[in-house]
């Protein structure tokens, strides 16, 4: 029975009130477990227990059931008889009486009442039992917090599971849960007991009888709470917010229609109440028993909440003009305040459920009335005191909503309204074919009335929303009273919002936006409701488009029309209207046509803005705007490259940067473009082709440069059997040059023959664009793309590249990433695999002939150099050794990235050139260079660069959108390889320059490795990085590379794993930050340095205060740095670290 | 100490809105920011006042425009307004005041620390008391007084460093 000592053991651990809480949580787990294990059953357990149970020592029982009770409810899902669940849960339900022990009682009770069906439940008649016990003997509010809700929620859960037990309990609990709710401040019991009552409610309705007394009661009770108001402040550790109580209050105050005598005053009372908080309590609670009392409760208090409603929505502080939000023409009218919107909101659906009533109040309302009456004094703007503005505002937004909610009553509102509107205007019913014409000639006569327009634009929307929404549904009666108003006056609306906007200097900003937002209301109703005639839909766009292309001066009016133009656009495409589609064509054409129009004498940034936003606006459009670009750039490079006259250079670029930015991102997310981008390359390179002799001056550069750049991304973008396509073309162009020797039938076989490179290139601008370009081709393909004549290509890049031009070394490095393998047997449409190309780029011999050693050509020559012995320096000419070295680096990037084992032999050569018998050994060849720019410029230090080239991600190429082949975690590899290697060297390097250049070339490999990797040989590496950055701070050249360096330092330190080693290291480590502190070149790396030093002040007092001085000394001399946010920095370091002395 | 609150009811007003400052995107990484009026608010405003958990910002003891600079001076005046005349807690004040702008501040500064004037009944002798810097450095050497010091100086909950 070692089994039962063992369980008395831990029962008693449990019981004794002077063992600490973990003992206590161990024991109750140790008893759980065994009973999870069938190796005591419960009757073995209460038995055992039974003298705790029974104790007259309240102490001692009250822990003893609490034991049991606990136990029970980690047992949930384990199955019990039920006789056990019988006689357990009577004993519980009789000891709630015990109020000495009753906690143990209370959770026992509920985990036994939450059981669910399957493993065993609480009968019906317990469940009384339970009940009856309850009301009897709990008083719940004399309790302890967690005691009451406890109870709250076994309460609750009675409620949920054993709703029969509670018919039968009758009258007698509602008073039990008044008594119980009455009084009671905690919001998590208070949360609890608000959804007693609505279940309550809801469940039994009838229960409490009809006799108004008791809802009344309960209601009494419940509208105490009314609005919810928290004191809590916000930091303190209450888990329940104002907006869930307030929310659960709200669903009890509408569990039943019999509230709502009783709700509805109140909630009316609360709303004249001045907090805010109340208005938008009551607002919500209001519009939610709207929903849930039903049309015949709320009739009766019609009168009362409208008018409440309607003074809500008078005296909010919006005016007109605050919500003519520039940014987007749609913003009218709707940015409210919360509380009118809340208003609106409960108003919406009033009228939705009783429309007949409401709109009669609404009609027939004297405030609304009295504006309209008086109309004609709100004539312009700026004439209108503040308050009439927020009584037009308020008007609008009740009339929006009416309408809004239901067709029927849209067809009210405007039978009432917009008639006087009609007259205002002095509108008449126009046939739309008469006099349209956009210049407005033939306008309205003087000012259109401001309020008469600013409402029927409120209106008009409201019924265009209404529409819009409803013709998804489709179910409509075609010509409802609103339409047809609307049919027969909309050409003359239209004329009266064209004469608004279009009235010169003197027109106001709110003007110029009520005409702008009408023409695009107008514009963008559904057709099968208002047939809009075509000529008044092209007139309308014409007079937009007039004001683009006319009143660019004014840069809001612009604004407006051209995001008014965009959103008909957007509109047109969304649902599909044809008809509409072909007059907006219309006008894509037109702001196209601008481009080129030399006679517009508008600015060519806002005609690019202009084209490239309606194009965006629909898939449509873009293919008529795109070839307008295409076309445009085309004509701009051929007058670039024929004639050498440019016009203004910053159209060409600002046209090819709208080009990349904006158009192209936007064509990469649509389908069907790829023919248009694949033609426009080509034309280029035709453009090209034809034009043998470029007269363009070097100071064009940029054009050529966003050029390429375009180009590049064009190309990045297209399928692959276009980029064949262009390949081909770019290779044709390339090889008809008169740089390229190496035509397949000239050399064969080309192994032979080796590469020359002793003459001298001499590259005009068109070659070099010619390269730069084909090179950016190569850079941006797919890997299946395939290549005309790779060997040939292979060669062009290398003799280039030993040349010194860069982009045919990054062209190469793509290729070497993408191509296929023999080893992993990739597919390839390429004939040359990866192996054989590797093969050309490290094994072709390479002659050259400089003053300093001849060779002569061909393969049996000792003389001859492969690419390793260039970088290694077997040619005595040093500019060549470095362009070989920063080759290798991208051929080498290109091979790491696609993690290829070759990379080894890069970097074997690279380290080789680190132990070059002397790094300096050139120097007698520059002979008045003094000695320190030598040692920058220094073949070592190139080597060492390679590695940043290497591990740095390149925006250029060999990146996602340029299609490399990426392997994960390559970064993290390649560090873990060569940091071991570095490391060795570093310790066995002889001079201090070399292990300088061993330490930078380390420390750009650390820089880009992310944090993680690095931090776990954080005790190796954090000498290296404190030499690294002390060697970066002498000058400003690697500013990023630092700042990242710096950075993984202070994620070094602050990680806990390697404290150990930071304290070992602390004294250098802050010699090192101390220094950073006052490195001029970068503010990032001062603010770093001193939040790294805050990081160090909480280091062992011993092992940090003899170096507090020398902190403090550099503390204080940041706080005069010249940036702020350093000061502040170093405010906060200076208290760390002078607190030291007093902690 | 101090049995009973000199003023036990102050008013509490409602503290400014940081303002924050537009950084543009591309800073010129050697354009000096000169230190200013609201970099010095900044470091004072979240003192607590000796006697309530307010701040001298809350109380109003110390405003944006009672501080004057002049950076290229090295020069600094701070004026502050006690909540009542007869406030024994004046010098607490403008002890801390002048603490806090010590630790913060480039040694090269000289600071001024200044009670309104017509803000408190011996005016005269607490500004002599404020600026005279033996007394200071004496004050200073009062361990009691020193603690009161850190203890408004301790950066309250939101701010922690």
């Amino acid at each position: 029975m070692a089994e039962l000592s063992e369980l008395t053991r831990h029962i008693e651990s449990y019981v004794d009130a002077s063992r600490s809480p973990s003992e206590q949580v161990a024991s109750l787990r140790a008893i759980t477990s065994l009973l999870n294990k069938d190796l005591l059953s419960i009757e073995i357990l209460v038995r055992e227990m039974g003298l705790y149970l029974t104790n007259t020592d309240s102490v001692i029982r009250c822990r003893g059931i609490l034991l049991l009770a606990e136990v029970l409810d980690s047992l949930s899902s384990k199955p019990l008889e039920t006789s056990t669940i019988h006689s357990l849960i009577i004993f519980f339900a009789d000891r709630l009486a015990d109020w000495k022990a009753l906690r143990g009682a209370l959770v026992g009770c509920l985990a036994l009442i939450r059981r669910t069906d399957g493993v065993g439940m609480v009968t019906i008649s317990d469940a009384m039992a339970v009940m009856k016990s309850y009301v009897q003997n709990l008083h719940v509010q004399s309790l302890a917090q967690h005691d009451r809700k406890l109870c709250f929620e076994l309460l609750e859960c009675l409620l949920e599971n054993y709703p029969d037990a509670f018919v039968s309990a009758g009258t007698e609990i509602f008073y039990a849960i008044c008594e119980a709710v009455d009084y009671e401040k905690d919001p998590q019991c208070l949360l609890v007991a608000f959804h007693i009552v609505e279940l309550a409610m809801r469940q039994f309705p009838d229960l409490c009888g009809p006799s108004d007394g008791s809802v009344g009661e309960i209601f009494d009770i419940l509208g105490r709470y009314f609005p919810i108001h928290f004191t809590h402040a916000k930091g303190q550790d209450v888990d329940v917010t104002r907006d869930e109580l307030s929310r659960a209050l709200m669903f009890a105050f509408t569990s039943t229609p019999l509230f709502e005598p009783f709700a509805i005053p109140l909630l009316l009372e609360k709303l004249s109440s001045s907090l805010p908080l109340a208005k938008i309590d009551s607002l919500k609670c209001l519009s939610h028993c709207t929903l849930k009392y039903g049309t015949d409760r709320m009739e009766k208090h019609a009168m009362a909440i409208w008018s409440s409603l309607r003074n809500i929505v008078f005296s909010s502080s919006q005016e007109p003009l605050l919500c003519f939000d520039s940014e987007s023409v749609d913003g009218v009218g709707f940015s409210d305040d919360e509380i009118a919107k809340e208003a609106l909101t409960v108003l919406e659906k009033l009228v939705m459920q009783n429309s007949v009533l409401f709109l009669n109040l609404i009609v027939n309302d004297e405030d609304i009335n009295l504006i309209f009456n008086n109309i004609n004094s709100y004539k312009s703007f700026s004439n209108i005191s503040l308050q009439s503005k927020q009584k037009i505002h308020g008007v609008g937004c009740i009339l929006a909503t009416a309408a809004r909610s239901t067709i029927s009553s849209c067809n009210r509102i405007f039978e009432s309204f917009f008639p006087c509107l009609i007259n205002t205007l002095g509108l008449s019913i126009l046939n739309p074919s008469d006099n349209m014409s956009p210049s407005g000639k033939h306008a309205v006569s003087g000012t259109p009335n401001f309020g008469a327009l600013y409402l029927s634009v409120i209106l008009l929307e409201a019924c265009r929303d209404l529409t819009v929404g409803s013709a998804q549904g489709a179910s409509f009666p075609a010509h409802e009273t609103f339409c047809c108003m609307l049919e027969s006056f909309s050409a003359s609306l239209a004329r009266a919002f064209i004469s608004n906007v279009g009235r010169g200097n003197e027109t106001s900003i709110a003007d110029v936006i009520l005409g702008v937002k009408g023409l695009q209301i107008l514009a963008t109703f559904p057709g099968s409701f208002l047939p809009i005639p075509e000529s008044l839909l092209e007139y309308i766009l014409t007079a937009l488009l007039s004001i683009i292309a006319e009143n660019f001066q004014s840069t809001l009016s612009w604004n407006l029309a051209l995001k008014a133009l965009v959103n008909i656009g957007l509109y047109i495409e969304k649902y599909h209207e044809s008809k509409k589609e072909i007059s907006y064509m219309v006008v894509v054409e037109k702001i196209g046509s601008l481009l080129t129009a030399a006679e517009c004498v508008m600015p060519y940034s806002r005609k690019l803005e202009a084209i490239s936003e309606v194009g965006m606006s629909g898939r449509n459009y873009m293919l008529k705007v795109v070839p307008r670009l295409e076309e445009a750039i085309f004509t701009n490079l051929s007058d670039l490259f024929e004639n050498g006259d440019t016009g203004p250079v910053d159209n060409t670029v600002q046209l090819l940067e709208c080009y990349t930015n904006k158009v192209l991102p936007w064509i990469n997310n649509s389908e069907g473009f790829d023919e248009v981008l694949h033609l426009f390359v080509i034309n280029i390179w035709n453009q090209i082709e034809c034009c043998k002799h470029f007269s363009i001056r070097t100071e064009e550069e940029d054009i050529l440069e966003a050029t390429i750049k375009t180009i590049k991304f064009v190309i990045s973008n297209c399928s692959e059997t276009s980029q064949n396509v262009i390949v081909q073309k770019a290779y044709a162009v390339v090889s008809s040059c008169h740089f390229f020797s190496w035509n397949e039938s000239v050399v064969n076989p080309i192994e032979m023959r080796g590469l020359d490179i002793s003459h001298k290139l001499k590259l005009s601008i068109r070659d070099r664009l010619v390269l730069s370009l084909f090179s950016s081709v190569i850079m941006a393909i797919h890997p299946q793309t395939r290549l005309p004549d790779v060997r040939a290509t292979l060669w062009l890049f290398m003799e280039l590249l030993l040349k010194g031009h860069v982009p045919s070394a990054q062209a190469l490095g793509s290729m070497v990433n993408k191509f296929g393998s023999k080893s992993n047997g990739q597919s390839t449409l390429n004939d040359c695999l990866l192996e054989e190309a590797m093969d050309i780029i490290f094994n072709t011999s390479i002659s050259h002939a400089d003053s300093a050693f001849r060779i002569s050509t061909g393969i049996e020559d000792k003389g001859t150099m492969t690419l390793k012995d260039l970088c290694l320096g077997a040619s005595n000419n040093r500019q060549l050794q470095i362009n070989a070295i920063v080759g290798l680096a991208w051929i080498g990037k290109g091979l790491l990235m696609r993690g290829h084992e070759k990379v080894k032999d890069i970097v074997m050569i690279l380290l080789e050139c680190f132990s070059l018998k002397d790094g300096r050994h050139f120097r007698q060849d520059s002979g008045q260079e003094n000695c320190e720019q030598d040692v920058s410029s220094s073949v070592m230090t190139y080597a060492a660069d390679a590695f940043h080239i290497m591990m740095s991600d390149s925006e250029v190429c060999l990146s996602r959108r340029y299609h490399a082949n990426i392997r994960p975690l390559y970064k993290q590899r390649f560090f873990s390889t060569m940091m071991p290697i570095l490391q060795a060297l570093i310790i066995k390097s002889d001079s201090l320059f070399k292990r300088s250049i061993l330490c930078r070339a380390l420390a750009y490999i650390m820089s880009e490795t992310p944090l993680v990797a690095v931090q776990g040989e954080a005790k190796k590496l954090t000498p290296v990085l404190l030499d690294a950055l002390l060697m970066f701070s002498k000058d400003n050249q690697d500013k990023d590379t630092m700042y990242s360096l710096l950075l993984l330092l202070s994620g070094i330190l602050t990680d806990k794993s390697s404290q150990e080693d930071v304290i070992e290291n602390a004294h250098i480590i802050i010699n090192c930050l101390t220094r950073m502190v006052s490195y001029p070149h970068m503010m990032l790396v001062r603010e770093t340095a001193l939040q790294c030093l805050v990081a160090m002040s909480v280091l062992p007092h011993s092992r940090i205060y003899p170096l507090r001085k020398q902190v403090l000394q550099a503390v204080s001399r940041a706080l005069d740095d010249p940036k702020r946010s350093v000061r502040l920095q170093a405010v906060t370091c200076r208290q760390a670290w002078l607190s030291l002395a007093t902690t | 100490m101090v049995s009973e609150l000199i003023n036990a009811n102050p008013v509490v007003y409602e503290k400014k809105e940081r303002r924050v400052r537009s950084t543009p995107s591309c800073v010129d990484e050697y354009a000096a920011e000169p230190i200013d009026q609201l970099e010095i608010f900044d470091h004072l405003r979240d003192i607590k006042d000796p006697e309530h958990p307010y701040s001298l910002e809350e109380l109003k003891v110390i405003t944006e425009d009672a501080i004057e600079v002049d950076d290229s001076n090295s020069y600094v005046r701070v004026t502050f307004t006690p909540t009542v005349e007869h406030c024994s807690m004046a010098t607490i004040i403008g002890l801390c005041l002048r603490v806090k702008l010590m630790r913060s501040l480039p040694s090269r500064y000289k600071v001024d620390i200044r009670i309104a004037p017509g803000s408190h009944a011996t005016e005269a002798a607490v500004n002599k008391q404020l600026n005279d810097k033996e007394r200071v450095a004496a004050a200073l050497e009062n361990p009691n007084l020193v603690d009161m010091v850190d203890e408004c100086l301790a950066p309250s909950n939101g701010f922690a460093g």
